[in-house]
């Protein structure tokens, strides 16, 4: 899950991580006031959407006076920013984060992410604050300095301190730094992050590190025990198919092809979406259905694929296990008897059970195509987005 | 032969108690030697009672000094699963098989560093367990799409080893073990590993790795294939299409940064002498190619 850079700069100050003082606004009255209530004379506008490169596509501006304030706030708030981040289709913005202005002597780069191989938190940070971290990774990789951190004793002092040195903090203000990246560790263990990113961290003119962006991402499968944070989900962030979906508890991706897919099992919905495409279609959806799939999800899923304006086939692709391939195939036939079946089905069966599913198809008398293995049943689906007509097998 | 477990193997499982637990111990103790491999459950409130004839103990640690069981399998909800674990490598059994899926990476990553220095072996967790085909299923794969044979299967998806194993049989051929390692970003056992027992197995003539976005173990196995494999292997990597920046189903199946991608992993494995297919319904029979 993300959230918003007000709500993760809310989350640092509860750790001890300075951040600039600001306020979100939802309204231009709201960035007025937010605006009031700091000092100024300097402030930023900040456009909230869950997207990186805001600054570029024009989503950060700075003011300098109450009236700026009102004109960019009333300016940024619906309007579609595009970042390289958002897609070509770019997101509404809702909301604004108003703060004070910071007089930034240095910017540099601080992270946090599991890292797999180590399995361990790894620090990583850098002197090239500001820009985009991945083109510093590749570009020149000596510049980004990591460290693990012990997950029982912590991130230690000299570990923290080293890093500060390492990126240019200067002499006087490495035990800040240090103070701070462990604060923000604290703040990843506890809130159970899977991403803590500051970009940049600023070195001020008077002498303080502080936190100029905050972006948090969190492990979904902790959020059982943070309902603090899963209140801060912005529903406007997430494509409504997906969010629909997840009321079902499917896994559902919404993307741009027409063939849709219904898949149990993670691996074989992505390795389906590949054989569509190795065929020339293209999968207009990831959908895993899990492995306890009743006819209700069944026909949720269906319904919510039925929403795509642009889907001309559907390819079920089940390969049971636990999943009865009798149960998936009443499933099938009462969504579609349910929903009404709009464009060609295309259903590959195999698996516990594959017979008796197969039986309930064919009696349905519904014009349900049948896939032999997964290359056939890619096969026929392709042709069906076509428009050929494939021989029912 | 086989790797990491055989018809002799003895089994306690954690959360046999529950709903999913119960299901998958049935159904493992009615496949080919289970009757007599599933010999312990544990659940501290149920201690002294039996489920189906199986006792059940207080601790891990109990069920194997009063049953020898070496090998536990978990089916414990996602909050008190990696603690489950702990408790299996603190009783020092050789190998957890860890299904429950969902498991915090927080706790993972804990629960790894404890496990470091310790003799235990972890499977999982998120992932669908290990078959040696007629003499013992620990895991919720169907039994019966497997056949006794010499391919080793490894794989990060259930359903992918699902398919994998139908192509298999379907040719004719039959599996020596097919083993799930599991869709979570931070896990036990990972494709070098057990490509490493294949290798050394005399029972395996060949290998099918199936692998999928996100991390890097795919490319630190091809490497270590092309240095010591003396087996041929195949392989297939699930998402060639599947966006950056989205998890697609499992933890640890995300492109993030640019790394992570499909053609990337298939890329190295090419590089390092492994036969790849972008056909998933291909695997079986490149396999067949290289036998």
């Amino acid at each position: 899950m993300n959230i918003h850079e007000y709500q993760g700069k809310e989350i640092f100050r509860k750790y001890g991580v300075a951040t600039p003082r600001g306020a979100p606004a939802f309204s231009v009255d709201d960035a007025v006031a937010a605006a009031e209530s700091l000092r100024g004379p300097v402030w930023v506008v900040k456009a909230q959407i869950h997207a990186g490169g805001r600054g570029k596509g024009g989503g950060v501006k700075l003011a300098r006076s109450i009236g700026e304030v009102r004109e960019l706030a009333a300016k940024m708030l619906g309007m579609t920013l595009k970042t390289h981040q958002t897609g070509p289709q770019g997101r509404v913005v809702h909301r604004l984060l108003i703060e004070e202005g910071a007089d930034i002597k240095k910017e540099l780069y601080v992270a946090m992410v599991v890292d797999r191989a180590q399995q361990r938190v790894v620090l990583m940070a850098s002197s090239e604050g500001g820009m985009d971290i991945e083109e510093v990774a590749a570009k020149t990789p000596e510049k980004i300095h990591r460290v693990a951190i012990d997950p029982f004793s912590g991130l230690a002092d000299a570990d923290a301190a080293d890093i500060a040195r390492k990126i240019g903090v200067p002499d006087a203000l490495v035990g800040q730094a240090s103070n701070l990246f462990k604060a923000l560790y604290k703040c990843f263990d506890e809130s159970d992050c899977s991403l803590v990113e500051v970009n940049p961290l600023i070195v001020t003119g008077d002498g303080r590190v502080v936190a100029l962006d905050a972006k948090l991402n969190f492990d979904d499968n902790a959020l059982f025990r943070h309902p603090d944070i899963v209140a801060m989900r912005d529903l406007d962030e997430e494509d409504p198919a997906e969010v629909e979906a997840s009321k079902f508890d499917l896994n559902y991706i919404q993307l741009d092809g027409d063939i849709g897919c219904l898949v149990n099992g993670a691996g074989l919905a992505m390795a389906t979406m590949d054989v569509i495409k190795l065929y020339g279609g293209s999968p207009a959806n990831f959908l895993d259905v899990g492995g306890g799939a009743t006819t209700e999800k069944v026909t949720e899923a269906f319904k919510i694929m039925l929403r795509n304006p642009k889907l001309k086939a559907i390819l079920v692709n089940i390969f049971g296990g636990i999943m009865k391939c009798d149960v998936i195939a009443a499933g099938v036939v009462a969504a579609a008897r349910q929903v009404g079946l709009k464009v060609p089905l295309v259903v590959r069966l195999e698996g516990t059970n594959v017979d008796l599913g197969k039986k309930i198809l064919a009696d349905s008398g519904l014009p349900i195509i049948s896939g032999n293995d997964m290359g056939d049943a890619a096969q026929k689906v392709v042709a069906a987005a076509k428009g050929k007509s494939p021989v029912p097998a | 032969m086989s790797i990491l477990i055989n018809k002799n193997t003895k089994v306690v499982t954690q959360g046999i108690t529950g709903k999913t637990g119960q299901f998958h111990t049935k159904m493992c103790r009615e496949y080919a030697n289970g009757r007599n491999c599933f010999v312990a459950g544990v659940n501290p409130k149920k201690a002294g009672e039996d489920f189906e004839g199986i006792p059940i103990f207080g601790t891990v640690k109990e069920a194997r000094a009063k049953t020898g069981a070496t090998v536990s399998v978990i089916y414990v909800p996602p909050p008190f699963a990696a603690a489950a674990i702990d408790e299996a490598v603190e009783a020092d059994l050789d190998l957890v098989i860890c299904i429950t899926e969902g498991i915090p990476v927080r706790d993972m990553v804990k629960t790894r560093a404890k496990m470091r220095g310790r003799k235990t072996i972890l499977l999982g967790p998120n992932c669908p367990g290990t078959i040696t085909p007629e003499e013992i299923k620990i895991g919720i794969m169907p039994g019966h799409i497997h056949r006794p044979g010499r391919i080793g299967i490894v794989s990060r998806s259930g359903t992918l080893t699902y398919e994998a194993v139908g192509q298999v049989t379907a040719l004719g051929l039959g599996q020596s073990s097919a083993v799930g390692i599991g869709g979570d970003p931070v896990n036990g056992l990972k494709h070098i590993d057990v490509l490493r027992m294949f290798n050394d197995d005399p029972n395996t003539d060949a290998v099918i790795m199936i692998g999928e976005i996100g991390g890097g173990d795919e490319e630190t196995a091809a490497y270590w294939v092309k240095d010591n494999m003396k087996k041929p292997v195949v392989g297939f990597i699930a998402g060639l299409t599947a966006p950056p920046g989205k998890r697609m189903g499992h933890a640890g199946a995300i492109i993030s940064g640019g790394k992570g991608t499909a053609q990337e992993k298939l890329s190295v494995m090419e590089s390092c002498g492994i036969k790849v297919t972008r056909n998933p319904a291909e695997m079986g029979k490149l396999l067949k190619s290289v036998l």
